[in-house]
């Protein structure tokens, strides 16, 4: 059985998915599929550490978009002095992101139950489900948790403002705290001090549901699927040049390519795929058609699924183009604290419109290089980092494309419709 | 943790570039084109330290600290 599983691919195992979307939307349909909370499987000190131990065995990683091992954040937030809290970070405020938000609709007492179990793991007695405010996902939220009857947590739904930089962890932790959505100097890390001053696991709600599966099945089973450093499945929203965009569960280590034969494949020719969101890489097509996608970081661009945004860029669009407009939102997306992120970033995105525009000379170029360096690791957020990370891999990708741009031309790419999605209504409030 | 090495660090949310740092420790202190400092968080050498306590308290905003861990690294 095992050389048979070896010698499969691990995408041909798919049809063990779905795990997480699977389920029903209904606490009685997803009682009836998964059966109530395994709490007396984990009773005591002993249960807890047994949790925490199979979590760490399973290997799951953070399913927010650093890829955290989550078994080594329950361990340092469990050994804290304090007694914990949890916040479930379901605000998904990256805009090419819908995996959680879908989640959160299709399976929320899968996430509800992870979260239980992890404040379990952790000796926490209060959870906090973070989301973005507005629309109907906090109401609805709230329906869900009235049919929950005997956790042994307190619940509280916090609405928070829809920036960008506002579902980082310090600026959840700042929002619950002081009412403020801006991130905050680390440290102290939340983990060491957070809500309240208590130690705080911040887990993404994908995270959290897959804690309810492995509580349930065990870590063996979560491995199945998936690399030996990324096991497990995970949800991504693939947008762009598909027959089919939407949310999907997909299997670390599948291939650029067969992830988006999973929306149906590209219905046109394509120039590049941004991988990661817009904190992510833009990886060239087709060349980059067999890499691989997991949580780790692969090739000489260091590409990682991040939080599994994926967008399919067709070929006669401009990348150049993309990449400016999206950098300028997240140039008016910085919370403004930090002098490199409010003066840098506003800058780059200048230079890249007028790269992007023709409107340059060589020296722009070099102008560009400079401010992306100067800028990157600067923060007290990684905000720069991710733009920078963006911004740097364009020029790489479309390498090309920017010797023409550079040269005074500029490509019929230009005048094609923008393709990557920016949100429809902006927040501007902090508070 | 007294054993490690003094390094210099920013709180970036802090510094609103004053720049008076810079002044005081051109060794390790350079500025960016917005006016804001660069800082060289490479242990900080022992004829250099007491110029580097100088420049954190000379800090305005408290922005910058010397200390035997960096807050971030990465």
């Amino acid at each position: 059985m095992t050389s048979v599983l070896l010698e499969r691919a691990p995408w041909e195992t798919a049809p063990a998915l779905p795990r997480l979307l699977g389920t029903g939307r209904k606490l009685a349909e997803h009682r009836e599929a998964y059966g109530g909370l395994p709490l007396r499987t984990f009773a005591g000190e002993e249960g807890r550490a047994r949790l925490i131990q199979e979590v760490t065995q399973a290997g799951l990683r953070g399913r927010g978009g650093a890829g955290f091992p989550t078994g080594r954040k329950l361990a340092s937030v469990a050994a804290g002095k304090k007694t914990p809290v949890v916040l479930a970070n379901g605000c998904e405020s990256e805009p090419a992101s819908r995996k959680d938000k879908t989640l959160l609709t299709h399976a929320p007492h899968l996430v509800l139950d992870g979260a239980v179990l992890a404040a379990h793991a952790v000796g926490a007695e209060k959870v906090i489900i973070c989301v973005e405010r507005g629309g109907s996902l906090p109401e609805r939220l709230e329906r869900e948790l009235a049919q929950r009857k005997g956790d042994p947590v307190k619940w509280q739904i916090a609405r928070i403002p829809r920036r960008y930089v506002s579902s980082e962890e310090s600026a959840l932790v700042h929002f619950v705290n002081s009412g403020d959505g801006r991130p905050i100097a680390v440290p102290p890390r939340p983990y060491e001090r957070g809500v309240d001053g208590r130690p705080t696991l911040v887990d993404n709600v994908e995270t959290l549901g897959h804690i309810a599966l492995i509580a349930r099945y065990g870590p063996d089973w979560f491995r199945e699927l998936g690399t030996q450093t990324d096991p497990g499945s995970t949800l991504v929203t693939i947008g762009g040049a598909v027959a089919q965009p939407n949310v999907y569960e997909i299997v670390p280590g599948m291939r650029i390519g067969e992830v988006l034969d999973a929306a149906g494949g590209a219905t046109e020719p394509l120039g590049a795929v941004l991988v990661g969101g817009y904190f992510g890489t833009w990886v060239p097509m087709p060349e980059g058609w067999s890499m691989p996608l997991s949580h780790d970081r692969t090739g000489p661009g260091g590409v990682t699924l991040g939080a599994g945004a994926i967008f399919a860029l067709p070929a006669d669009a401009c990348g150049l183009a993309e990449t400016a407009r999206i950098t300028r939102y997240l140039a008016e997306e910085s919370a403004e604290q930090c002098g490199p992120c409010m003066f840098g970033l506003p800058a780059i995105a200048d230079d890249l419109r007028s790269v992007a525009f023709g409107r340059c000379g060589p020296a722009t170029r070099q102008r560009l290089m400079r401010r992306i360096e100067m800028v990157s690791g600067r923060g007290a957020c990684r905000h720069p980092d991710g733009a920078t990370r963006f911004a740097t891999s364009a020029l790489t990708a479309f390498a090309e494309d920017l010797e023409t741009h550079l040269n005074g031309w500029t490509c019929s790419g230009v005048s094609r419709d923008p393709m990557l999605p920016l949100p429809k209504a902006r927040d501007r409030g902090w508070r | 943790m007294s054993d490690e090495p003094p390094r210099l660090q920013v709180n970036p949310i802090a510094c609103v570039a004053h720049g008076v740092c810079r002044e005081l420790l051109p060794e390790r202190i350079t500025m960016d084109e917005w006016g804001y400092p660069i800082v060289d968080g490479s242990p900080l050498p022992a004829d250099l330290v007491a110029h580097a306590r100088r420049a954190v308290a000379a800090c305005p905003t408290l922005a910058l600290r010397v200390d035997g861990k960096l807050a971030r690294r990465r």
